[in-house]
């Protein structure tokens, strides 16, 4: 069941991720993004780290796409076709990404992953304590530092998207 | 770790995602969908974090802790690359990768 459940979501993630770099009407590459993020956090909900799912949904598919369609709404018309890119444009970056792609799976299967006996289940206790832990292996440090990015990049947000016309 | 599915099988669709992202990364012209690509290589990454520490060091939370941090700093630059985005559209009434010269010279 887990088996089949998983082969859907790869599928879905492969074919809406290649439809959202291909497709020509912004609002539908948007929306192809949307269900890419989505599986993706079926995939996590899969592997049983429900907690960083449901972070996924909230952040991605709450706030990032609303805010990348916003933008999109306000700075386009809704039925504007996205420029044709050259077909020579495309053809290297087509190499570069299969040269790169070839590699690194190259890489992977080649090498020999030992898999753990001991699974366990990602529990979000244990997540809690690793953040606020500031004892051997605690992320306390790293996770005050995002706080004091999250707050830094709220203020930058509103200075810079109330800027002034430059011929002011 | 799921059912019948090794490790070879998710690190190759992690990759696939990564790779798409980079070709989009390249192609595209628009900076909104620049971005986009964007969201899809820190996406790629994330995944790979989770799948490794579930699936090779599940005594340690390293990767499971450094998915969330990926995550927060890829709201953080979007929110921040959508701001920059619309006070370039009032500037140049563009948001054309090759329109984008003002800070140039």
């Amino acid at each position: 069941m887990e088996t089949i459940l998983f082969y859907i979501l790869s599928a879905l993630i492969v074919v809406f991720s290649i439809a959202s770099v291909s497709s020509r009407k912004i609002l539908r590459a948007v929306t192809y993004l949307l269900f890419v993020l989505i599986a993706i956090s079926g995939i996590y909900f899969l592997v049983d780290y429900s907690f960083l799912g449901a972070v996924q949904l909230t952040v991605y598919g709450g706030g990032v796409i609303v805010l990348i369609i916003f933008s999109v709404l306000l700075v386009h018309h809704i039925e504007l076709e996205l420029e044709v890119t050259p077909i020579k444009r495309k053809i290297i970056a087509g190499l570069i990404s299969v040269v790169g792609l070839g590699i690194t799976l190259w890489a992977i299967y080649t090498f020999p992953f030992t898999n753990a006996t001991n699974y366990k289940s990602i529990e979000v206790a244990d997540i809690g304590r690793k953040l606020l832990g500031y004892g051997d292996g605690g992320f306390i440090l790293p996770f005050e530092v995002i706080s004091v990015l999250l707050l830094a990049v709220m203020v930058g947000a509103i200075v810079i998207a109330k800027g002034k016309k430059l011929n002011e | 770790m799921i059912e019948g599915i090794s490790i070879y099988e998710i690190l190759t669709l992690s990759s696939i995602v990564f790779f798409v992202g980079v070709y989009g990364f390249f192609t595209r012209e628009n900076l909104i969908t620049v971005l986009m690509s964007i969201e899809l290589i820190l996406n790629a990454s994330a995944l790979n974090f989770v799948i490794i520490n579930t699936y090779l060091y599940p005594d340690f939370l390293q990767g499971a802790v450094f998915s969330i941090f990926i995550i927060a700093m890829a709201a953080a630059e979007t929110a921040l690359a959508i701001a920059i985005i619309i006070n370039l559209y009032k500037l140049v009434a563009s948001v054309e990768v090759k329109d984008t010269e003002k800070l140039k010279y």
